[in-house]
């Protein structure tokens, strides 16, 4: 058995085996955990490195031959013609959203191994990281709609769980009950969306629904359920209050991993837009189905409204952070903020639809929303390891009490101020270079909503020296002259995350050149994605 | 008409459901009210699956001379896995409210709010 | 919560073996009637709840401790994967394979004449099985934990 055909074996089922493996090691934690802590450390991160394996290998191959795998459970891998089979359909769009869930999931298992050493209820805990982590890898791997909420609902009561971690407080159960009741229902109203339209053409599969969709009155009302509940749960303004909450309570690491689960929705909103609704993107419709009614196409429509949600939540998010005193808290609301920015992108992309395609500045502000995603999870998460830390070290998290930290965390303030570049988007950090793709492009198609974005960076530049001066600099408290620095295990993750941060940021040209562009191709190649299951094409 | 009437029922369940998790104080009606949407959002994906004169798709002992159409399988297994989801999230939520009353000694929520602003 | 009359407890005992046989049944039977491993536990894991509630939560924990149930819900959903897992191992590999089939001992015939062949079906029985083990154990659990918390915290009062 050569290295070659291993990896041929190895390529052909990744894609089942990076949801599979997470799984089959979540359920085997409890059994591990009875002999042993530390064995059960270990295999947590072994695991998490089998599937790291697995997903090189196929993003390797993914990005560089830029076709679109699929993978059938339980038959052979025909493609038979009415598909009847669950598959899992893999383009560089979902590649892109499995390295950036890969990316968090382990850094934050490797930063549970410090934190969370002095609770019990452990086994549990790691048990529910990793089903997390397997749900969040079948909602962006899957191409099928039943699918996908089913692994929607797995991640979301593994979280719900996790959240309530601390349970001998009583806001962490606050918050997570929030979390669950909006959740739920969210989730309740994807499914409505999904039972409307299988009513409408018998099939559950996104390709077979992309290729016969006819755009009736009915598939808007789906349309409209669909990224309602899918926004609603990625954290956008009408629908947000959960989300300063959860992040708030969660211990840190489950932060983490919550960012990877908001950026995943995400994923569905785009999906959703793009792929299921791609034909109908350009047809006119008559509002009100009156005669002479307002002649605007879907993607002009929809994509108003996505820009003004947009702008809101990019408002509504620095101007709450400003008035915080919490510090994990107001981190929660400039993340509220930066799902604004990708919001923008899509907005601003689905604004300048033609029949032939999205013209050039649309598809580069798509580019920069799409980069700002793997970005924002690196930044945001890194803010919220820092918060971690420094809750661990003072057992404090009013900034009113804190003070002078810089003292005895030296490393600590170092990655704060990395993390602090990188979010207000300052070069040579990735932050500048997303950004900096969203306001060129959206300056093109509107400069009023390009002035605001670059406000709402600088106010949270503002908001984050704020934090700074106040956690890390002034005069010594005594009740802090002890505090030891954070353990070895949450620095290597902090480490690793601010290398990834400074190597885009020096580099970005390779990044999007490899990585950001065949996605963003991918995703408005919804032609492409219907061939690649639907035998005869459209 | 009267094959419309699941319809108006599964319109009925989730407007109720959305009422009494928006107006009602008490935990335990919140609840309750997921519930009720989850009960309706189950029997509009039943009622897809219904074809007129159909029996049930089950190939064992057919009964001769019925007609040869049968309901749709698919939906009710569709309906199974949506039942077992909301068996799942409802005890997660009914353990939530039980830790709840244990910290916060009510079960109203607008006294459950030490996260404020 | 504290345990009931004795006509109950009677009662319970006598009819919890009928109640067991058939959610087995149900659980055994799922690829040819409605039924498979959701249901039947559902049903088996009922009447246990029916015993919880009639000896009350502190009679039931004074002979079952929590977590050995909590080791059987692992085993099934140990059960579940590793069935799929073993559809990689055999001739024309893919994940979720059923390859059971055309094997003579074991739930490996084809269906040709009678549907209603028990034999059938191949590895569909095998993960009801383990999923049916996976929800008795686990609904199980969810009861008796809420039961005794809530006599826990009446006592504390």
């Amino acid at each position: 058995m050569s290295i070659e055909s291993i990896m041929g074996d190895l390529l052909v089922h990744a894609p089942a085996m990076i949801i599979a493996i997470p799984l089959l090691g979540a359920f085997l934690t409890p059994i591990i955990s009875r002999i042993n802590g530390t064995l059960r450390n270990v295999f947590v991160i072994s695991i998490m490195g089998l599937t790291s394996l697995f997903v090189g290998v196929l993003a390797n191959d993914i990005f560089t031959s830029r076709v679109i795998k699929t993978y059938v459970f339980g038959g052979s891998q025909e493609l038979t013609s009415p598909v009847v089979r669950i598959l899992l359909e893999i383009d560089a769009l979902s590649m892109f959203m499995a390295m950036i869930v890969l990316i968090v999931a382990f850094v934050a298992v490797i930063y549970s191994w410090g934190f969370m050493k002095e609770y019990t209820g452990l086994d549990k805990y790691y048990t529910l990281v990793l089903l997390m982590t397997a749900g969040m890898f079948g909602m962006v791997l899957t191409g099928d709609l039943f699918n996908f909420f089913v692994f929607l609902e797995i991640t979301s009561i593994a979280s719900c769980a996790l959240i309530a971690f601390w349970t001998t407080k009583g806001e962490s159960i606050e918050a997570a009950f929030k979390y669950i009741v909006i959740s739920a229902i969210g989730a309740l109203f994807v499914l409505f969306a999904i039972a409307i339209l299988y009513g409408q053409y018998n099939a559950l599969n996104i390709a077979t629904l992309a290729s016969v969709m006819k755009y009736t009155f009915l598939d808007k009302v789906a349309l409209v359920l669909l990224v309602g509940a899918l926004a609603m749960k990625a954290g956008i303004v009408p629908m947000h209050m959960w989300l300063p909450d959860s992040y708030g309570r969660a211990p840190a690491s489950v932060t983490l991993i919550l960012v990877g689960a908001t950026q995943a929705s995400l994923y569905g909103v785009f999906r959703v837009c793009f792929t299921l609704y791609g034909k109908s993107l350009s047809l006119t419709n008559n509002i009100l189905g009156l005669e002479d009614g307002f002649p605007l196409a879907l993607g002009t429509s929809l994509g108003i409204l996505v820009v003004l949600l947009a702008i809101v939540t990019m408002l509504v998010g620095v101007f709450m952070a400003l008035k915080q005193s919490d510090f994990k808290r107001l981190i929660g609301f400039a993340a509220v903020a930066e799902i604004g920015y990708m919001m923008l992108g899509l907005g601003v992309a689905l604004l300048s639809i033609e029949p032939t395609g999205l013209s050039g500045s649309g598809l580069m502000a798509l580019k920069g929303g799409i980069f700002h995603i793997f970005n924002d999870a690196l930044d945001i998460g890194l803010m919220f390891l820092v918060a971690g830390a420094v809750y661990w070290a003072t057992k404090e998290r009013s900034l009113d009490k804190l003070g002078g930290l810089a003292r005895n965390m030296k490393y600590t303030s170092i990655f704060f101020v990395i993390g602090l570049f990188a979010v207000a988007g300052m070069p040579p950090f990735n932050g500048f270079a997303s950004k900096l793709l969203i306001y060129e492009s959206v300056f093109q198609i509107s400069p009023i909503l390009s002035i605001v974005a670059i406000l709402s960076s600088i106010m949270l530049l503002a908001v984050f020296v704020k934090v700074f001066h106040s956690v890390f600099l002034g005069p010594a408290i005594p009740k802090f002259k002890n505090v030891k620095e954070a353990p070895i295990s949450l620095l290597v993750a902090m480490i690793i995350i601010s290398v990834l941060i400074v190597f885009i940021g020096i580099f970005p040209e390779m990044f999007l050149n490899n990585i950001v562009g065949p996605a963003t191709d991918a995703l408005v190649n919804y032609s492409g994605y219907i061939d690649a299951v639907v035998l005869g094409g459209m | 008409m009267i094959y419309n009437i699941p319809f108006i029922a599964v319109a009925a369940l989730i407007l109720i459901g959305l009422y009494a998790v928006v107006f009602k104080r008490n935990l335990i009606k919140i609840v309750i009210g997921i519930t009720l949407i989850e009960c309706g959002v189950n029997l509009f994906l039943i009622t897809l699956g219904y074809r007129e004169g159909g029996i049930a798709p089950i190939f064992t002992n057919l009964p001769s001379g019925t007609s040869a159409t049968m309901a749709l399988p698919v939906p009710q297994a569709l309906t199974l896995t949506s039942i077992v989801i909301g068996v799942a999230v409802l005890a997660l939520m009914l353990a939530l409210v039980v830790h709840i009353y244990r910290h916060y000694n009510t079960l109203d929520a607008r006294e459950v709010r030490r996260l404020k602003e | 919560m504290t345990e009931m009359s004795k006509v109950v407890r009677t009662i319970t005992s006598l009819s919890f073996p009928f109640i067991l046989i058939y959610g087995l049944y149900v659980i055994a039977h799922g690829h040819l009637t409605p039924g498979g491993g959701f249901q039947g536990g559902a049903i088996v894991a009922s009447a246990l709840a029916m015993i919880i509630v009639a000896f009350g939560s502190k009679w039931v924990l004074d002979r079952i401790k929590e977590k050995n149930i909590s080791l059987l819900e692992s085993v099934g959903a140990i059960c579940f994967i590793l069935l799929a897992f073993f559809g990689l191992t055999y001739a024309d590999p893919v994940f979720f394979k059923n390859f059971v089939v055309d094997n003579p001992y074991l739930f490996g015939q084809v269906v040709t004449d009678n549907a209603a062949n028990i034999n059938t079906a191949g590895v569909i029985p095998l993960m009801n099985f383990a999923v049916g083990l996976k929800v008795i154990a686990g609904l199980f659990v969810i009861v008796l934990v809420l039961a005794y918390a809530s006599t826990a915290m009446e006592g504390k009062k």
